[in-house]
């Protein structure tokens, strides 16, 4: 028998990766924005939202993730900004490797701001870094205000904290107090902002800070 | 559900430390998993069965060392045990408080057979 012991971070690789990807982002000015929700809380319409009001300040690129289908790339490709599809046939998160590759196709255009779409999932994804500058959560009046105690890690490991589809409120049971209440208490530092994709309300404001992140 | 990634990830580092083709086994694994990595252990422990039989590592055990959330608060100084993640200092309330345990995901030991 012997006994070995060693002292390796069992994510070292994706780590790496990811380091080396944000040297490139930042060797090339662009911003990097990572943006993780569930399934259907507004992630492409929100970007889509932010290349409407941005497109002619800033020079936007999208990578955007999901389990099957390039419907999401359509959307974007619809709105003339450069996008790359990553199809994950199954896995749950994006990973370090998998944007590093799809920046490939992105590298030469000179983005001042780039968002990375991750797939729908609200577990997964807060434990891997891909380079980004920094995380932003997204949650949909709909899923309720209990959300940031359920899925912590997201909440903790994101700057900032999109409360989206706000035109639903009379109708549903969601208290977006409670929402930042008890996202506050898992990151008391987290940028909160209010939005509908649909109204339009709260988007300039965002759209401020995006400015503000970029520049 | 990524913990059969992580158990992916746990194999290949094992084998950096497996010498070539002279039939030494696995014996077991040790790792550390924080409370705060988003970590299922019995997942984490299914995923890597699953994984090993089907390579040269069958029949190695994989030990879990489960590591507490624990934070410093910034504002007194105190250490918090967390039993839930919310971020505040037990003893003055602050929510400024840096995490000092707790999201550890990593190898510390191999055994081998030989």
């Amino acid at each position: 028998m012997s006994l070995i012991t060693v002292e390796r971070k069992i994510l070292e690789k994706n780590d790496e990766i990811a380091n080396l990807n944000r040297e490139k982002f930042r060797f090339k000015e662009m911003f990097t924005m990572n943006l993780v929700s569930s399934p259907g809380s507004g992630k492409t319409s929100l970007i889509e939202q932010s290349i409407n009001v941005l497109k002619h300040k800033l020079k936007i690129g999208v990578i955007e993730g999901d389990v099957q289908t390039n419907l999401d790339a359509q959307r974007i490709d619809a709105l003339g900004v450069p996008v790359v599809q990553i199809v994950t046939n199954g896995s749950c998160h994006l990973d370090a490797m998998l944007v590093r590759d799809a920046f490939q196709k992105l590298i030469d255009l000179d983005l001042n701001l780039l968002f990375i779409e991750n797939v729908g999932n609200l577990v997964c994804p807060a434990a891997y870094d891909l380079g980004e500058e920094m995380k932003v959560v997204i949650i949909s009046t709909t899923e309720g205000d209990d959300k940031p105690l359920k899925y912590p890690a997201i909440f903790h490991n994101s700057k900032a904290l999109v409360i989206n589809k706000i035109d639903l409120l009379p109708h549903v049971n969601c208290n977006v107090d409670a929402i930042s209440k008890n996202a506050y208490s898992i990151n008391s530092e987290l940028k909160i902002f209010e939005t509908s994709c649909t109204t339009q309300e709260g988007i300039s404001e965002w759209c401020e800070y995006l400015l503000s992140m970029v520049k | 559900m990524h913990e059969v990634s992580i158990a992916q990830e746990i194999i290949e580092i094992v084998k950096d430390y497996l010498p070539d083709g002279n039939g030494i086994s696995v014996k077991s694994v040790k790792v550390d998993v924080g409370d705060f990595s988003n970590i299922l252990p019995e997942a984490l422990t299914f995923g890597f069965e699953v994984l090993t039989d089907n390579s040269g590592m069958k029949g190695a055990e994989l030990i879990i060392n489960k590591i507490p959330l624990t934070v410093n608060c910034i504002n007194c100084n105190y250490i918090s045990t967390l039993d839930e993640p919310l971020f505040f200092c037990k003893k003055c309330k602050s929510p400024n408080v840096e995490i000092l345990t707790g999201t550890e995901l990593k190898v510390t030991e191999i055994e081998l057979n030989d």
